[in-house]
């Protein structure tokens, strides 16, 4: 058993809300210069090159890629050997806090979604997803999401009988619809399986894998390959001006499911992919 | 080659611009997003005053970051367009000239940019740091209470933009995409 006070959670939580915010992981960067060195078009060639200049001008001032910091999504990895003395989840909140207060980051949220749309002035609640594993280890993601991107997401309830072509018909008219509007280039996340609440959590859980990496199975790895290979083929490319560089990776998650059932979400993000953790 | 623009803007220089136009923009543009879309039309409707005088204003759709220490503002990038087309219309009749935002806009907005002689730019979304550093000054002028969705005046250097819809209706969203594809084909 081991013991973790919850101050030490929320210290984790405030550094990485920041590192996230102002550093573009390295895989991202370097899909980013990869779509650059394939583009023809020159337009997209510049609009490739003004963001990459805007993640280094970041890293270096020490200000947001982006001025959207998000909805601040964490994961959590709780080993079960653990006990956290005092409250995790309002330890989480508290690291929100106090990262987006001390990192000058942007207070995106409303208290309801409906009625009364008041910023909370603080950014929380966080989004918070946890996941009980074996072992001594807490790890925590916080993967700040912006709205453009996330409200081009979407969710198809489909048919078994729909097939490989259902879930590629689906994909690409998601990202055709999105157009411009995600902030192109974009890593898409897609969920297949589960149920419908279960389908949407595993499409944002892509967004999380390292660029370059890919699903274990041959068969989906082959359908990441071809998914990709059709939305560059859409034309979008970067901020929609056109060009091949439409997104930098389709990422599929997998998990079983009814018999009856195969869901597909598809959670867009942009080209400001943002992921930092830590293991406590 | 880049166009140098001023802001606010006439009629007579966005008639000027082209879709796919690469231009610098120097002046004073005010920003405005969701909350103030609707507090403005909520005025409009009203036959209220509004805050900013929009005969030929520029308005540009962002919820800046905040201000570190030294700095005039906070990473400052376009926010999606289209979550303003509802209340677009009306402020274009009011004399509106330029909106910089990114993504597309609706057949409404588009059909009252071509009637009102307007302009829609697009600026790099997700480009916040790089956009920043162009705007030398910033102001809140209304709404406080909306914090980053307040109404700020913003004076800008040579903010580098692309024209997306001219005072046409042409549209770059459209064209670029065909153009781009039709070199595939070659």
């Amino acid at each position: 058993m081991k013991t973790i006070p919850a101050a030490e959670i929320t210290k984790a939580v405030r550094r990485l809300c920041i590192e996230a915010n102002l550093r573009l992981p390295d895989d991202v960067r370097k899909a980013i210069a990869e779509g650059r060195r394939a583009e023809s078009w020159p337009v997209a060639q510049d609009v490739l090159e003004r963001i990459m200049e805007n993640f280094e001008l970041a890293d270096r001032e020490g200000i947001p890629i982006c001025q959207d910091t998000g909805l601040a999504c964490v994961f959590v990895e709780l080993g079960q050997e653990i006990r956290v003395e005092g409250d995790l989840s309002e330890a989480i909140h508290e690291g929100v806090r106090e990262g987006y207060r001390d990192g000058y980051l942007r207070k995106s949220v409303v208290g309801d979604p409906l009625f009364r749309r008041v910023n909370t002035g603080d950014n929380t609640p966080a989004m918070i997803s946890y996941d009980v594993v074996p072992g001594e280890t807490l790890k925590i993601t916080v993967a700040p999401k912006g709205a453009g991107s996330e409200n081009m997401s979407r969710i198809a309830m489909l048919k078994p009988s729909d097939g490989v072509e259902g879930v590629k018909e689906f994909v690409l008219r998601t990202v055709r619809e999105a157009g411009p509007n995600p902030c192109p280039p974009i890593v898409v996340g897609v969920g297949l399986g589960g149920s419908f609440d279960k389908a949407a959590a595993l499409a944002k859980r892509a967004l999380l894998r390292p660029v370059g990496e890919h699903h274990p199975d041959p068969d989906y790895m082959r359908l990441e390959a071809e998914l990709l290979e059709a939305v560059n083929a859409l034309g979008i490319g970067p901020q929609g001006f056109g060009g091949r560089t439409t997104a930098l990776c389709v990422s599929v998650e997998t998990c079983p499911t009814h018999i009856a059932c195969m869901p597909c979400a598809v959670n867009i993000n942009c080209h400001v992919t943002r992921h930092a953790s830590a293991e406590l | 080659m880049q166009k140098r623009i001023s802001a606010p803007l006439t009629r007579e220089e966005a008639d000027g611009l082209s879709a796919g136009d690469s231009v610098l923009m120097t002046g004073v543009v005010y920003t405005a997003r969701d909350a103030a879309h609707k507090r403005l039309t909520e005025l409009i409707q009203a036959g209220k005053e509004l805050p900013v005088d929009l005969r030929d204003a520029v308005i540009y759709y962002v919820g800046p970051a905040p201000a570190k220490p030294g700095q005039a503002v906070g990473s400052a990038g376009p926010t999606t367009s289209y979550r303003m087309d509802a209340y677009t219309p009306q402020l274009l009749d009011l004399g509106l000239r330029g909106m910089i935002g990114k993504g597309l806009r609706s057949r409404e907005v588009i059909d009252s940019i071509r009637k009102n002689h307007a302009v829609y730019f697009a600026a790099i979304g997700g480009a916040g740091a790089l956009l920043s550093a162009r705007i030398v000054k910033s102001e809140v002028i209304a709404y406080p209470d909306l914090g980053a969705e307040a109404i700020h005046r913003f004076e800008v250097r040579d903010l580098p933009l692309t024209v997306v819809i001219d005072t046409n209706g042409n549209n770059l969203y459209e064209t670029g995409v065909r153009d781009y594809l039709k070199t595939l084909e070659r």
